[in-house]
Order: structure tokens, then C-alpha cells, then sequence
């Protein structure tokens, strides 16, 4: 155990490490599927941890970097993979797969209009009010889709062209992380931090915090769209009720699991999780009951998480790495 | 010399309270200015006027020839008012560092795109911000500790780190609100000299509030007496000492 974490560490601290693994990582996840390298159910496994990795890094920079509790995480995943599908099924059936990325870009913008929208209600509201806006906000999305005849109403959409291959979700798992980092080591990233640890005094130091807000929910509302978009192509059907409370609690799960205020968090709860909830599947219901047990124990006795505001090196750019070693 | 800073027939009420009613008074560019008054006398809402945390029930306040009642208190402090709080108020989970440097950001020039692409604008920039907010907290005597969780230091060191933050926005006007409390008279005399430092080195005016009155007379050109919300006197630090209705404030305050 003391040798692997030491492994891991030396891993951690290693610059050219993170290249390399990026480089193998992609070479595979093209490889893999061409030779069928490993099963189907494992690859489709694999895909769904590079969907959570992009959903509970985003979650991660509200509830976690922000220090908000948002529960409408699943709204925004919906908005992303319901506004991708209309594209793909209706608008553009004979999209080429290799712009695949267009549809997963329009449902991440669509999802971060929406988060700008929230945004602009957390101006007046923090905390528990806030939370109960973004549930009001997972609720409203839920019943308008199920409202709307053109994407299938209650019974969702169909026949949605399976598009989301190892490669993509590799791909956006790296656009994702890389771009949270750029934001979070900026002013930007610094102002977020600032309205957690005290609003007041962030306001009284210049910091814009409704820029900050406004920056937080959109970007964090964007990959959650795209995880939505890429989970749609997955999965080739969709419904509002497979974007209720219960798949937010999932997030919030693995973002308080892995430990807020980390990306290195965020992508372990996300692979512990899925992991845990691939082999929980045999469980049927007890699920339900199970997940929302593990998020109410950690909230309890380890309230940030497995790495809690501790990051590995490899997320750090390089002149913030360079500055903590010296 | 002009008026930086001026509070004009300002009041505000909380419910039923007038917790400063129709006060008056302006700083002088360059002065120290001190505030005295009783507990509870309205010293820390005048603060929270000032800065835009509270809005004026009724008056005006004009910094540098600019309204400031009604801005929202980001603006205000980007036309260059820095603060410190009564009740410390750190980003107490951040490094030392990062608290200076969330106040010395106002002034680096890159836009929300060009952070989340990493493009070399920024990069400038934060290599710029990392250097002039170290050399200030080395200035402050505060460079070892840059690592440092901010509340992590003992209490007084927090008080120095506040007052660096605040230096970090650039102000023209530094206000302090009890920048003495709960320092010995050792180190209140040790804090005189460096707010003197302070106030030549950054070119700041100054505007505090104290109850320690030796670091009052020692270091203000003027003084403005609140009692119950309302201006009872004001003048040099000699005029203060010898003014009755001053003596009666803190008299009637210590009978209770
Ligand atoms: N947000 C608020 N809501 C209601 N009453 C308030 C509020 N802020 C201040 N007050 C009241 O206004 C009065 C003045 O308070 P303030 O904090 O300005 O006094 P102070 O002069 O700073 O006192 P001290 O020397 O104890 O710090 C007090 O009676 C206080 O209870
Ligand atoms: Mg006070």
C-alpha cells in the first residue's frame, strides 16, 4: 500500500507522465474498439466513466470550488442531450460522424444558457434558498421535455444515431479537465474561491462576483450538456425521467466522494462510483436506496471527500507547480 | 489639499434604529483621519456605507469627485477604497499568497476566453501577478508564510495580512476598522509605526476606526466623535482631547 502510494506520488510529480499517459490513452481508446481489444459491456463501462468524470468534474466547480449546493445538475445533462439529439435525429440525420463534435458543442451551449440563467438568480440567494431554486430548476426542465410533443414528450426520443465511441469521450474528458483547470488557476478560478471562503470580503477586493457567478454555472453547465450529448449517443434513447433527481444525487455522490475542490477528486468519485454502481446492479431497487445512503454517510463523516482541496501536480499548470516546489 | 473622501447628511436606519443619522464629514487626501465613539456608536455601518455593503437610507457619499452610494461594493473598491474588517475576514482556506493575490487580480487585463484557453495574455499576466503580490507580502514581512493557509496564522499576523490585502487593490483611501483590537500596548505601539510605514510607502489616506486612543492622537491629523449615529465633534487630535461633549460621550458610555 505505502509502495503504491509512493508510486503514485513519484507518478504525480513526473511532468512528461501526464503527455505519455494522455498520448496511450487516446491511442487506445481508438485501438481498443477497432480489435475489440475487450468486450463490448467493458468498453460501454469504460465510456460511462468518461461521461462521469465530466459530469462530476463540472459539478465539482459549483458545489465544490463555489461552495454552492446545486441539485440541477441533471437539467442541464438533459438540456445537452435532449438539444444534441434534436440535431443528429431531426435537423442534421446525415451529419458525418466525424463531426460528431457539433451536436455535442450545441448541447453544451444550450446547457450553459440555462446555467447562465441560474446564475443570475444565485446574485440574490446562497445556500439552502439556492438549492431549493436549482431542484425548482431540475423540476421545470423535467416536465416542460415531457410537455413538448416534437422530442417524444414522456416517452423521450428514439432511434438516436450511436455516435459516442471510447475516442470521443476520451477526447472531451481531456477538453474538460484541461479547461476547468485553465479556469480554476485564473482570476477567475480565484474569484470562485473567494466567494466560497467569504462573499463580503470578496466584493470588498474588487472581485467581480457576478462575473465569477455568471462564468461558474455557464462553464459548469456547458459539460454537463456535453456529458448529456455524449450519453444520448450512447445509450440511442432518451426520457426526462432518466434526468430526475436520482441522477443528480449520482453526481453529487461522486463529487463528495472523490472529494470537492479537486479535479484528481472528481475524476477518482467517478470512476469509484460507476464502478461500484456497475457491480450494485444486481441489486435492482436497493439501489435507490443505497446511493442516496452513501451521499447522506459522507455528508456525515467526511463532508470533502477523499481528496477534499487537495489537487495531484499533474492538475496544476506548470507555474503554479513550479511555485509550490520551491 | 482637497476632500478624497466626502459623507454628506448620510443616515441609516435598521428598522426603528438609526444606526447613523445625518452625518457629515470629509477626509482629506493624504490625512489620516480617525473615528471614535462608543460601542454600538455607528462606526462600522459609516464603514459599510462607505464600501457599499449597506446603502444609504438617505444622503450622499462622493469619493474623488464620484457618487459611490448605490455602486455595488466590487465598484467601489476598484475606485480604489481597500478595507479591513472589525471581525477579521480572510479567505481563510487560502494560502497567504492567494489572498493577496484575489486583490491584486482587479488589475491584471485578460478576459474570461483567454483564461479558459490558456493564451499567452494570461500567462503574462499571472506571472506578473505571482511576482508583485509576493514581493508586497515581503514588503509586509509576511513573505515566509506565502504558502501558508491564512487561518493558519496567529491573530495578529492575520491583521498584517488584511492590511496587505487591502494595499494589494492599489487604494487611494484604506479603511481600518480596529486594527488594534486585541493587541497588547507593545504591539499597538509597533502597529502605530507601521501604519505610519504604510501610509508613505503606499501613498494612502487613511480612515480609522480605533479605541485605542493612544494610537488615535499619535497617528490622526483629524478626528470624527460618533455617538449614537451622530456626528458630536470633529477636529485635530488636541481639539478632540479637550472637547466636552467628548468627554461626557465616553464618560456616560463607561457609567453604564
Ligand atoms: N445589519 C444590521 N441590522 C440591524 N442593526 C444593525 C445592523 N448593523 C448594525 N446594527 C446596529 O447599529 C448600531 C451601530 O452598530 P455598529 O456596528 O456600527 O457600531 P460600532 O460603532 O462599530 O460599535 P463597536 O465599537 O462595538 O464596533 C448598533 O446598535 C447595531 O446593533
Ligand atoms: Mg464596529
Amino acid at each position: 500500500m505505502a509502495a503504491m502510494a509512493a508510486f503514485f506520488k513519484k507518478l504525480g510529480a513526473n511532468r512528461y507522465a501526464l503527455p505519455v499517459l494522455l498520448a496511450v490513452g487516446f491511442v487506445l481508446s481508438l485501438v481498443i474498439p477497432q480489435y475489440g481489444l475487450l468486450n463490448g459491456y467493458v468498453q460501454f463501462v469504460l465510456i460511462m466513466i468518461g461521461i462521469n468524470i465530466i459530469l462530476s468534474a463540472s459539478l465539482n466547480l459549483v458545489n465544490g470550488y463555489m461552495g454552492e449546493f446545486s441539485v440541477g445538475h441533471a437539467g442541464f445533462m438533459s438540456l445537452g442531450a435532449y438539444a444534441s439529439a434534436v440535431l443528429t435525429v431531426k435537423l442534421l440525420p446525415d451529419l458525418p460522424d466525424a463531426f460528431f463534435f457539433l451536436p455535442v458543442i450545441v448541447g453544451g451551449l444550450v446547457a450553459a444558457l440555462a446555467g447562465f440563467l441560474l446564475a443570475l438568480l444565485s446574485f440574490k440567494t446562497r445556500g439552502d434558498y439556492l438549492a431549493i431554486i436549482t431542484l425548482a430548476f431540475l423540476m421545470i426542465v423535467k416536465s416542460a421535455l415531457e410537455n413538448i410533443p416534437y422530442v417524444g414528450g414522456p416517452r423521450g426520443m428514439l432511434g438516436i444515431p450511436k455516435l459516442t465511441t471510447m475516442a470521443w469521450a476520451f477526447f472531451w474528458v481531456v477538453v474538460t479537465i484541461w479547461v476547468l483547470r485553465n479556469l480554476l488557476y485564473s482570476k477567475f478560478g480565484r474569484a470562485i474561491a473567494a466567494i466560497r471562503e467569504d462573499e463580503i470580503a470578496a466584493n470588498s477586493m474588487g472581485v467581480r462576483v457576478r462575473e465569477a457567478k455568471i462564468l461558474a454555472f455557464s462553464v459548469s453547465a456547458f459539460f454537463a450538456g456535453v456529458a448529456g450529448a455524449l450519453l444520448a449517443h450512447l445509450l440511442v434513447f432518451i426520457n426526462p425521467s432518466s434526468f430526475d433527481i436520482l441522477k443528480s444525487t449520482e453526481m453529487l455522490v461522486m463529487v463528495y466522494l472523490g472529494g470537492i475542490g479537486s479535479l484528481a477528486g472528481s475524476i477518482l468519485g467517478a470512476v469509484i462510483y460507476t464502478l461500484l454502481s456497475n457491480w450494485l446492479q444486481d441489486f435492482g431497487t436497493w439501489r435507490m436506496v443505497i446511493m442516496p445512503l452513501i451521499l447522506v454517510l459522507l455528508m456525515l463523516f467526511r463532508p470533502k471527500g477523499i481528496m477534499g482541496f487537495r489537487e495531484l501536480p499533474w492538475f496544476l499548470p506548470k507555474r503554479e507547480a513550479r511555485r509550490k516546489d520551491s | 489639499m482637497s476632500a478624497l473622501l466626502e459623507v454628506r447628511n448620510v443616515s441609516r436606519h435598521f428598522g426603528g434604529l438609526k444606526a447613523i443619522s445625518e452625518c457629515g464629514f470629509s477626509v482629506t487626501e493624504g490625512h489620516a483621519h480617525g473615528i471614535i465613539g462608543p460601542n454600538g456608536a455607528g462606526k462600522t455601518t459609516l464603514f459599510n456605507l462607505i464600501t457599499g455593503i449597506y446603502k444609504p437610507t438617505s444622503g450622499e457619499i462622493v469619493f474623488a469627485g464620484d457618487r459611490l452610494d448605490g455602486l455595488r461594493p466590487s465598484r467601489i473598491a476598484l475606485k480604489g477604497i481597500g478595507r479591513t474588517f472589525q471581525n477579521i475576514r480572510l479567505f481563510k482556506q487560502l494560502t497567504v499568497l492567494e489572498n493577496v493575490r484575489i486583490a491584486y487580480d482587479s488589475q491584471l487585463h485578460y478576459s474570461p476566453l483567454e483564461a479558459l484557453l490558456t493564451l499567452p495574455r494570461m500567462g503574462r499576466n499571472e506571472a506578473e501577478s505571482i511576482a508583485k503580490s509576493s514581493a508586497l507580502l515581503e514588503a509586509f514581512g509576511l513573505g515566509a508564510l506565502s504558502e501558508s493557509l491564512a487561518g493558519d496564522l496567529p491573530y495578529g499576523l492575520q491583521r498584517k495580512l488584511e492590511i496587505a490585502r487591502a494595499i494589494a487593490l492599489n487604494p487611494r483611501l484604506l479603511l481600518l476598522d480596529e486594527p488594534a483590537a486585541g493587541l497588547n500596548s507593545g504591539e499597538t505601539a509597533a502597529l502605530t509605526e507601521f501604519l505610519r510605514w504604510v501610509r508613505t510607502e503606499y501613498k494612502v489616506t487613511l480612515l480609522l476606526i480605533e479605541h485605542h486612543m493612544h494610537l488615535v492622537m499619535g497617528l490622526c491629523d483629524r478626528i470624527t466623535v460618533l455617538d449614537f449615529g451622530q456626528k458630536i465633534a470633529e477636529g485635530t487630535p488636541e481639539e478632540i482631547r479637550g472637547n466636552k461633549r467628548v468627554i461626557e460621550a465616553y464618560l456616560g458610555a463607561d457609567e453604564e
